[in-house]
């Protein structure tokens, strides 16, 4: 395939992919949310609680990122 | 739409690995108006005690962490932005993180597309004096840059699902300035103990999708997988899966296991050679091999349904969690060593540390 075939058909997927994007209805109508909308589905009910136990996590591992809570300190100890 | 305004009173307490840390925190959350909002949380840790590597040097500490943060919410149209800021303070680490984020329903508020940057500067000491009579030697700064994306999705109306990419890179001093390396030297022990050198930048990327789903009854179900990746040669997962099960409009149940693991650090070693064998060189017990699983435990319980003077309702939640630690190449050399009393275990023979914490949280949440 040629560098302008690739293009040809890169620029096509984006123009449908836009026009896709145009015309999208929402499939789960405002009504039907009741359910996403029960606190049971949040996320993160307790904001205090997470940034604690992430920091718990971050101050004991070699990883972080990606949880959601921003905050500071060491956990050198 | 801006959350609920409440008030928080919180308890948490963590004991595990030789530390004691009691948490204290109170937070307000109030809306001026429907676009806007003020959020203010202040959060006090004690610790006593110190961690396993930190003991080996022979290093007791206690310590307080204060920390205040201020955070402002507005919302126009369809996207919500936040502004907040952190100061944290301990004797010997001063920390202050300034973080910006916006949100954007589309799609007929099918789709949330949020975007966030945070930035940290650290002050990083030493305290070489007693537990009452702290000096501390201030040792350097370090600075870090986090960059967010995340996509929510609502599939159908019992399933929603999200993915968050964090890079974080920072600059400075990065090593923990209580722990040490210890390498093979010609001393009874069989081992010395040396500073740690960390490379000055670091970056990290973490990558962790999720979803959650309503059961055909009342409860709900959720999944994450998390993966992370850095310039340090650190790669790891982590998987939790969590359970809420409401009953009679009173209790909310939850229960949570996740499990998590890392490969080590390229210039980790639980035992050098001789000193100063490589460039860069640390054992801090973060950057070793390890894995470690949690059970958790929760329960709400709602109370003032028809509200009091101001408040609409209100809740109490406990929360107990229990977290067992293993590491696969970092070795308890407090209680085992070459000498009798030790076990006789000569150097890089003692077994693997690991350890079990125990973590409580109980809190108040008042709704107005």
């Amino acid at each position: 395939m040629t560098m302008q075939t690739s293009m040809k058909i890169a620029v096509a997927s984006a123009a449908l992919l836009l026009g896709a994007c145009s015309s999208i209805q929402p499939w789960v109508k405002p009504y039907e949310r009741d359910r996403l909308a029960d606190p049971i589905m949040s996320w993160d009910r307790d904001a205090i609680s997470s940034a604690y136990v992430d920091h718990i996590y971050e101050s004991r591992e070699g990883s972080r990122g990606a949880t959601g809570t921003a905050g500071g300190g060491c956990g050198c100890n | 739409m801006l959350p609920d305004d409440r008030a928080d009173i919180f308890w948490s307490s963590y004991r595990g690995g030789g530390m004691d840390i009691t948490g204290e925190s109170v937070l307000v959350r109030k809306k001026f108006s429907e676009k806007f909002s003020v959020e203010a949380n202040y959060f006090i840790d004690k610790v006593s005690g110190a961690s396993v590597d930190v003991l080996s040097n022979a290093s007791v500490i206690k310590d307080q962490r204060n920390q205040k943060s201020l955070s402002l919410d507005y919302i126009h149209d369809k996207t919500q932005y936040n502004l907040s800021y952190t100061d944290s303070t301990e004797r010997d680490y001063i920390s202050n993180t300034t973080h910006f984020s916006l949100s954007q329903d589309m799609f007929g508020d099918l789709t949330t597309v949020s975007l966030g940057f945070t930035d940290s500067r650290d002050k990083i000491g030493e305290n070489n004096g007693g537990t009452n009579t702290p000096k501390v030697a201030w040792l350097g700064h370090a600075e870090s840059r986090s960059y967010q994306g995340g996509i929510s999705q609502i599939i159908t109306k019992n399933l929603i699902a999200g993915t968050t990419v964090e890079v974080i890179t920072d600059q400075g001093l990065l090593s923990n300035p209580y722990r040490s390396i210890r390498y093979r030297d010609a001393v009874p022990l069989g081992y010395s103990l040396g500073s740690q050198i960390y490379p000055n930048t670091h970056t990290s990327t973490a990558v962790e999708t999720r979803t959650k789903y309503y059961l055909p009854y009342r409860a709900a179900v959720s999944l994450s997988y998390r993966f992370f990746s850095d310039t340090w040669g650190i790669r790891a997962n982590t998987i939790e899966l969590d359970y809420v099960q409401p009953w009679a409009n009173k209790f909310i149940f939850e229960g949570r296991i996740r499990h998590y693991s890392q490969n080590s650090a390229t210039f980790y070693s639980d035992l050098f050679p001789f000193a100063k064998s490589q460039n860069f060189v640390a054992r801090d017990q973060n950057l070793a091999a390890l894995t470690n699983n949690t059970i958790d435990v929760k329960v709400t319980y709602a109370f003032l349904p028809e509200g009091w003077k101001i408040f609409k309702r209100g809740t109490v939640t406990a929360d107990i969690s229990r977290i067992q630690f293993k590491y696969k190449d970092f070795r308890d050399i407090k209680d085992f060593s070459v000498t009798p009393a030790g076990g006789g275990f000569q150097p890089g023979t003692e077994p693997q540390y690991a350890f079990n914490a125990t973590v409580y949280q109980v809190y108040l949440s008042m709704f107005f």
